[in-house]
């Protein structure tokens, strides 16, 4: 044969190997999981956590790549326009996937229907908490303050599009208050000026209030869940103190863009409820106040459902707050 | 007082394991990479090395990643003074006097006071961290929404003095500034602002990418527009030690600028690098003889300098104390110890002795292997200055570009970097300075964000400013110093009149 031939017989059988790998030797080099918000945050430490667990399963080292901005749709617009192979994952949250259509009418991604759902992360529940000197000792009273004084409480919140931005929208609905609301730039600015008493109330991840409320600077008043947390034995949840419909949790869950092979997408799958089996892993997380999923919870039919529930009830909170746009 | 040295005692016995003082070693030598390197920042780096961070214990990675950060602040010096290219954004006033002084063959001069004045300010901070820390945290709470922004004013008046030549010429480049800053997202409503319908835009321009551009891309095209000028900094290399006069004229701004640097490095936003230019404004008021700045003043590069790492060091107060992150570098650091099972707040200093002394202790010690490292590589970096600038000019623009896309992952960055090299050099050629263009940008934000606030929790009464006595006086403080700033030229020109 000439070398001509060789040539193109070696290119095309390495070609066939290459291409044909796909599902069977899937990971054969590092995969990305874009973080679509700064480092250090709540989702970005989650990501971290369960990529590294998730590289031990993999065999292949899980890179996270934080684009930050506009709430998250930035790096969620990113990783959905990437290449369906499974090299490039991202990790979206109750904001990207849930509120983002009302919140953002020129948002490039639906969220049902351009992902590859691989499975709910970890979720961190939502605290409403108030400055140290605020005069009510319990949410009734909280809330009947609140209703009473409107226009003089003052509402933090961590920008337009964050956490504690959607989840008082749907507090303040549900409990029929319009307050002042006063947008910061990261929960970091918030608690400060909460400490400082120039702000009287926010709802926030616990993982961002924990020490803070466990230190005394700060009251909560409940803990959006069914159970009480662990990290804050003491606070209510909303149940018990009397706002049972207000049950929310800042879920993070893995998705892939649409067109990722359905072998790639159980692959991760497993990946990441082995990372959520490990001890190490589970205690780093459930350290945090994280609530992890379990059973049913962590398929992707599951989160496939659970993301289209999230971005109808969003909607209508949002709407019914005026905040929609 | 007992009680500190005790605790001192035991956070050296932690950080001189073999192992911390390993990652601390390791750190600061990444950390002054990072810093001469024109446009990775500590920011990047720390993202990327924080997987390497797991299989060590929380001490140790917290030493590593924080030695990064400052010893970025030593590193970015070092491009200011010898290729009037900040490689971070506390360095830029010190390419002001720093790159003068280099071009007078006081390169050696100008680092070795750099990395002397930025160690005792290194020192006299980690004191104070350890003396001082929750007082001190308990300062930065004072600071609201209106307090903030009056602050933000006197930085803006320290601006106007800052400039060289015409304050009518530098109070418009801080003014383009701050518009610069506009350009995002809007804080109260989130829509996007003067982005013209660049996604990549949403989020702002990022501060390298501007400084890059205004001072890197542009100083080399002036640097090629005009050869014959470079060839001065080659024929004269003078002495690589600073003299007796140098040491005493540094000492005050030394003093002054580490108090400055300290106290604004606790403030949440971007306190640390207003602290080098507050120091540069102090040093040129209280000096006799204020035109030798900009000329290769010593003082413009002691102060500064001091201040800056100061900041630094300050900076992990609020951090470490009540487990609010001052800045983005700090909101990473939070992250760090969270993934560690450390989760930041007051109680770390009682559930975490071991970390928090033990980091206090590692600054320091970061610190002083920072000065031995830095001070016999001056000889090696002025040496530099002796290549070829036809091999330097595409180095430095490779480097800031890889740089520039290391932030964001985002071509788009570099194109805006270009753009702003181009709008730089025009500035320059029209005469006007771009060091005011950004400390206008890097107040712009927080002055919008703090004024808006204020007006919120106020119901948009602008009497808060007055009700909140700090804020007050640093109003009227600003006041004073735009009038003082702008008197001489009001009489010179009315002499001018009256003999005319």
């Amino acid at each position: 044969m000439t070398r001509k031939r060789i040539f193109f017989a070696l290119a095309t059988a390495f070609a066939l190997v290459a291409g044909g790998a796909g599902a069977q030797n899937y990971p054969t080099h590092p995969i990305t999981v874009i973080v679509p918000f700064a480092a250090g945050g709540p989702t970005d430490v989650v990501a971290r956590i369960v990529g590294e667990s998730m590289s031990r399963t993999l065999g292949q080292q899980v890179i996270v790549e934080n684009v930050a901005g506009a709430g998250g749709t930035t790096g969620i617009t990113k990783g959905a326009q990437s290449k369906p192979d499974g090299y490039t994952i991202m990790m979206g949250h109750m904001g990207t996937h849930g509120a983002a259509p009302a919140l953002y009418p020129k948002l490039r991604y639906d969220p049902v229907k351009d992902f590859e759902p691989i499975g709910l992360a970890a979720g961190t529940p939502i605290v409403v908490v108030a400055r140290k000197n605020f005069p009510a000792a319990n949410l009734k009273e909280f809330i009947a303050y609140l209703k009473a004084n409107q226009d003089k409480v003052n509402e933090a919140h961590a920008g337009v599009g964050s956490v504690s931005y959607t989840t008082c929208t749907m507090f303040n609905v549900m409990i029929g208050v319009k307050p002042t609301r006063v947008p910061y730039t990261g929960t970091g600015p918030v608690i400060n000026d909460m400490l400082a008493g120039k702000v009287d109330y926010a709802c926030d991840q616990i993982v961002n209030l924990v020490t803070q409320i466990q230190g005394g600077s700060i009251k909560a008043y409940a803990i959006a869940t069914q159970k009480r947390s662990p990290s804050l034995p003491d606070v209510p949840t909303t149940i018990e103190a009397g706002l049972p419909d207000f049950q929310v949790s800042a879920w993070n869950a893995l998705f892939a863009p649409k067109g990722t092979p359905k072998a790639i997408v159980m692959k991760l799958n497993d990946a990441l409820s082995k990372a959520l089996d490990t001890e190490a892993t589970r205690k780093r997380l459930l350290d945090l106040g994280a609530v992890l999923p379990e059973g049913a919870e962590r398929t992707p039919a599951y989160l496939h459902d659970f993301v289209a529930k999230e971005v109808a009830r969003w909607s209508s909170v949002l709407k019914a707050a005026g905040a929609a746009k | 007082m007992d009680a500190l040295f005790a605790n001192l005692a035991h956070g050296f016995s932690v950080a001189v394991s073999l192992q911390n003082l390993g990652l601390c070693l390791v750190g600061v030598l990444i950390g002054t990479l990072v810093g001469i390197l024109p446009g990775v920042g500590p920011i990047a780096t720390i993202a990327m090395l924080l997987p390497l961070t797991f299989k060590v214990d929380p001490t140790g990675a917290l030493i590593m990643l924080a030695g990064i950060y400052y010893g970025a602040q030593y590193g970015g010096s070092t491009t200011a003074i010898l290729i009037n290219i900040p490689g971070e954004a506390t360095s830029v006033v010190t390419t002001l006097d720093g790159h003068q002084m280099a071009k007078q063959g006081r390169a050696g001069v100008a680092l070795g006071t750099a990395a002397l004045v930025s160690f005792f300010a290194g020192t006299v901070s980690t004191l104070l961290i350890a003396a001082l820390g929750t007082p001190m945290s308990k300062l930065a709470l004072l600071f609201g929404p209106a307090e903030y922004f009056a602050l933000m004013v006197l930085g803006l008046a320290f601006a106007m003095v800052l400039a060289q030549a015409s304050v009518l010429k530098a109070a418009a480049t801080i003014l383009i500034g701050v518009l610069l800053a506009t350009i995002g997202t809007d804080l109260e409503t989130g829509e996007e602002r003067l982005t013209f319908g660049f996604a990549e835009l949403a989020n702002g321009i990022d501060f390298a990418v501007l400084a890059m551009g205004v001072f890197g891309f542009a100083e080399v095209l002036r640097n090629l527009e005009a050869p014959e000028s470079r060839d001065v900094v080659k024929s004269r290399i003078g002495s690589l030690w600073p003299t007796r006069k140098d040491m005493r004229g540094s000492l005050l701004p030394m003093l002054r600028g580490t108090t400055v640097g300290a106290i604004l490095g606790i403030l949440p936003g971007n306190g640390a690098v207003l602290g080098p230019f507050a120091s540069y404004t102090m040093e040129k008021k209280l000096s006799r003889t204020p035109e030798r700045f900009g000329q290769g003043a010593i003082e413009g590069v002691a102060g500064p300098e001091a201040a800056n790492n100061a900041g630094a060091q300050t900076a992990f107060i609020p951090l470490l104390t009540l487990g609010i992150p001052p800045n983005a570098v700090m909101a990473l650091m939070v992250g760090a110890m969270t993934i560690h099972g450390i989760i930041p707040g007051p109680q770390v200093i009682t559930k975490s002795p071991d970390l928090f002394w033990g980091m206090i202790a590692s600054m320091w010690i970061g610190n002083a292997m920072l000065l031995v490292i830095n001070l016999p590589l001056i000889g090696i970096w002025v040496k530099m200055l002796n290549v070829p600038y036809r091999l330097m000019y595409p180095a430095i623009m490779v480097f800031c570009c890889i740089g520039i896309y290391s932030i964001n992952n985002d071509p788009m960055d570099v194109a805006l970097t270009a753009f702003f090299g181009l709008l730089g050099y025009l500035l320059i050629k029209l005469g006007f300075e771009p060091a005011p263009l950004l400390l206008g940008f890097v107040l712009g934000k927080l002055l919008e964000e703090k004024l808006r606030q204020a007006l919120i929790l106020s119901r948009g009464s602008f009497m808060t400013f007055v009700e909140n006595p700090v804020a007050g006086v640093l109003l009227l403080i600003s006041l004073a110093i735009v009038v003082l700033a702008v008197l001489p030229s009001i009489g010179k020109s009315r002499n001018a009149a009256l003999q005319g």
